[in-house]
C-alpha cells in the first residue's frame, strides 16, 4: 500500500501557501473582473500568515489546523470561513492517521468537502469553488476504484481540477458577489475555483513527491 | 490616483486608529479584538444589545454608527470583506446587557456565513444572537426573489430604528421583529459614475466608460442592471425614485424617510441637486416627504454616484427615527 507520513509534512501546506501567496495579482486579477478584486490579496494575507506559524517538522494534520484556525479566525469574508473549514476537516480526518494512504486521503477530501457544504450554500454549476472540489475529488476516488496507484490517481485529481476550474469560465454565477452579474459573470474563471485548483494541485504534487512517485 | 495611506495592506488598522481617536467620547477598541467598535455606554445592563458589522471601505458606515442609543459594537472586516466569525462573536460579547442581542447586517455570502457561524458560537456561551438580514437594494434581484438582494444604505434606518427601539426597554424578539419591519419598509438603488481601487489591488475594480452610467451598481461596485448614458441629475434623480417606488407599490399619502447618499467621491452639492428631482418624483406619485437625510452616509472607498433609499414609515417607525442618539456619522 502506497502512503507517506503525516509527521513532518508540514512542507506539504507551506508549499501550499508558497503557490498562493506567489499568485496574490493573479488571483485578485481574476477576482477583479467578476468580483472586487481582493481574492489574492486576502488569500495571499491569510496563507502568508499560516506559514509563519506552521514550522516544517511539524505533521501534515497540524499544519491543517493551524491553516484552518487562521483563515477562520483572521480572515473573514466568504474564503476565510470556507478554506478555513476546509482545512480544519482536512486537519480533523488524519490527525490520528500516522500514515496517509489513499483511502485516508479521500477520506480528508470527503470532510472538507462537507465542511465546505455545511456552512455555504453552493451547488457544483454555480460557479465557485465546489466546480474544481467536487470532480477532483469523484476523480480520485474514481482512479482508485480502478485499481489505480495513489500517484496516479493524484494525476487524476490534479487534472480534474484543472479542467473543474476551467469549467467555470462557461458558468453563469448562481452564489457570492458575481451573482449579480448574472450572464455578465460568463467567460470569466471564477477565482474560488481557481484557488481551489492551486491548492489541490500543489498537495497532490507534493504528496506524489512523498510517495517517490 | 494620490491617497493617504501608510502600508495598503493597513488601511484598516491605520483607519481605526484615528477613528477612535476622533470620537472617544462614542466610541472604544475592544480590549477583547482589535476589529471590534464598541460603544463608550455598552453593554448596558439589561438591554438588547444591538450589533452589525461589514467590510470596511464604506466609511461612515459600519462603525460610525456606534454611540449611544445606535449601535453597541461593531464588527469590523478588510476592505469590502466580511468581518471573521470571531470578530462577529466578539461584537455581540461587547454589546451583551443580559438580554441577548440582535445582529443587523447586509445581505452577503461572507457576512451570512460569518455570522452564522457566530451565532452558532455565541449560543455554546448562552448568548442568545437574533439576527436581521438587510435586502433593500432593488436592482440587486427581482422582487420574486427578495431574499437574494443585497443590503445597503437601508441598514442605516434599520440599525437607527433597531438601536431605538432596545433603548426602549423591548424584548430580544421586539427588537428583531421592529428591525426587520424597517428593513422590510425599505428600498434602495445605486447609480455609479466612477469605479473605486481597493489600494492593496492598485487598479481600479471595473469601469464605467465615459459618457455612460451604472444604474443598479452595489455597494463594492457589483455592475447594475444596466449601462445607460449619462443624464442630467433631474432625469437621473426621477429615474432613481422611479426603481425604488415601482418596486416599493405604497398607497398615495404615505408618509416616507429619504437618504440620499454619496459613494464617496460625489460632492454634497450634487446630492442635493439630485435630492431635488428625487423630491419630485416622489411628491409627483401622492407620497409625503417626512424627514430627508443628504450627505456621505454609506460610501465605497472614492467610488463617484449616489444611492437613493426610500423607507414607508408607520406612526411606530416614525417615532424611533425621531429618537435622539448620537454616532460619529452624525445620524
Amino acid at each position: 500500500m502506497q502512503s507517506f507520513a503525516n509527521e513532518g509534512a508540514a512542507g506539504m501546506v507551506l508549499a501550499v501557501a508558497g503557490v498562493i501567496v506567489a499568485n496574490r495579482a493573479y488571483l485578485s486579477e481574476i477576482d477583479g473582473k467578476i468580483g472586487d478584486g481582493d481574492h489574492g490579496v486576502n488569500m495571499a494575507k491569510g496563507f502568508g500568515m499560516a506559514a509563519e506559524r506552521i514550522g516544517p517538522d511539524m505533521s501534515l494534520a497540524t499544519a491543517f489546523d493551524s491553516l484552518g484556525t487562521v483563515l477562520m479566525s483572521e480572515i473573514g469574508g466568504s474564503m476565510g470561513p470556507l478554506y478555513g473549514m476546509m482545512f480544519t476537516r482536512f486537519a480533523e480526518t488524519i490527525d490520528k492517521v500516522p500514515a496517509i494512504d489513499a483511502a485516508a486521503f479521500s477520506a480528508m477530501l470527503a470532510s472538507g468537502l462537507d465542511g465546505i457544504e455545511t456552512i455555504g450554500a453552493a451547488k457544483v454549476g454555480d460557479k465557485t469553488l465546489l466546480d474544481t472540489l467536487v470532480p477532483a475529488k469523484t476523480a480520485f476516488d474514481a482512479a482508485i476504484a480502478e485499481g489505480q496507484s495513489f500517484a496516479s490517481a493524484l494525476d487524476a485529481l490534479s487534472t480534474a481540477a484543472e479542467a473543474g476550474r476551467d469549467s467555470t469560465k462557461d458558468l453563469v454565477a448562481k452564489i457570492g458577489r458575481a451573482s449579480r452579474l448574472g450572464e455578465r459573470s460568463l467567460g470569466v474563471l471564477d477565482a474560488g475555483a481557481t484557488s481551489c485548483a492551486l491548492i489541490l494541485t500543489t498537495l497532490a504534487t507534493e504528496a506524489k513527491a512523498r510517495l517517490g512517485a | 490616483m494620490q491617497r493617504f495611506i501608510n502600508n495598503p495592506d493597513e488601511v484598516v488598522e491605520d483607519t481605526l486608529k484615528g477613528f477612535v481617536k476622533a470620537h472617544r467620547d462614542l466610541v472604544r477598541l475592544s480590549e477583547r479584538n482589535p476589529r471590534v467598535v464598541a460603544a463608550q455606554v455598552a453593554p448596558i445592563a439589561g438591554k438588547v444589545g444591538v450589533i452589525t458589522g461589514g467590510g470596511s471601505g464604506h466609511e461612515p458606515a459600519f462603525i460610525g454608527y456606534t454611540g449611544r442609543t445606535m449601535l453597541d459594537a461593531v464588527a469590523v472586516g478588510e476592505l469590502f470583506s466580511s468581518p471573521t466569525a470571531k470578530s462577529f462573536l466578539d461584537a455581540a460579547r461587547e454589546a451583551n446587557g443580559g438580554k441577548g442581542v440582535v445582529c443587523l447586517y447586509g445581505n452577503y455570502a461572507g457576512d451570512n456565513m460569518n455570522v452564522k457561524m457566530a451565532v452558532q458560537l455565541a449560543a455554546k456561551e448562552g448568548l442568545t444572537i437574533a439576527t436581521v438580514v438587510a435586502n433593500d437594494d432593488v436592482c440587486s434581484a427581482p422582487a420574486s426573489e427578495r431574499e437574494k438582494r443585497r443590503g445597503v444604505a437601508g441598514e442605516i434606518f434599520m440599525w437607527k430604528v433597531g438601536a431605538a427601539k432596545a433603548a426602549e426597554g423591548a424584548s430580544l424578539e421586539e427588537v428583531r421583529a421592529t428591525a426587520q419591519k424597517a428593513i422590510d419598509s425599505c428600498r434602495s438603488v445605486g447609480i455609479g459614475l466612477g469605479p473605486c481601487t481597493l489600494p492593496a489591488v492598485g487598479h481600479p475594480n471595473f469601469e464605467i466608460a465615459p459618457g455612460t452610467m451604472e444604474v443598479g451598481i452595489g455597494h463594492h461596485g457589483e455592475p447594475g442592471t444596466r449601462v445607460e448614458p449619462l443624464k442630467t441629475a433631474a432625469e437621473i434623480g426621477r429615474d432613481m425614485a422611479s426603481i425604488v417606488l415601482d418596486d416599493h407599490g405604497l398607497a398615495a399619502g404615505t408618509e416616507v424617510a429619504v437618504l440620499v447618499s454619496g459613494l464617496g467621491a460625489t460632492p454634497l452639492n450634487e446630492l442635493y441637486i439630485l435630492n431635488d428631482a428625487i423630491e419630485a418624483e416622489i411628491t409627483a406619485r401622492g407620497l409625503v416627504v417626512h424627514k430627508t437625510y443628504v450627505g456621505n452616509y454609506f460610501t465605497s472607498l472614492e467610488m463617484v454616484g449616489a444611492t437613493l433609499t426610500v423607507m414607508a414609515l408607520d406612526d411606530e417607525l416614525k417615532r424611533l427615527l425621531a429618537v435622539e442618539a448620537a454616532c460619529p456619522a452624525g445620524l
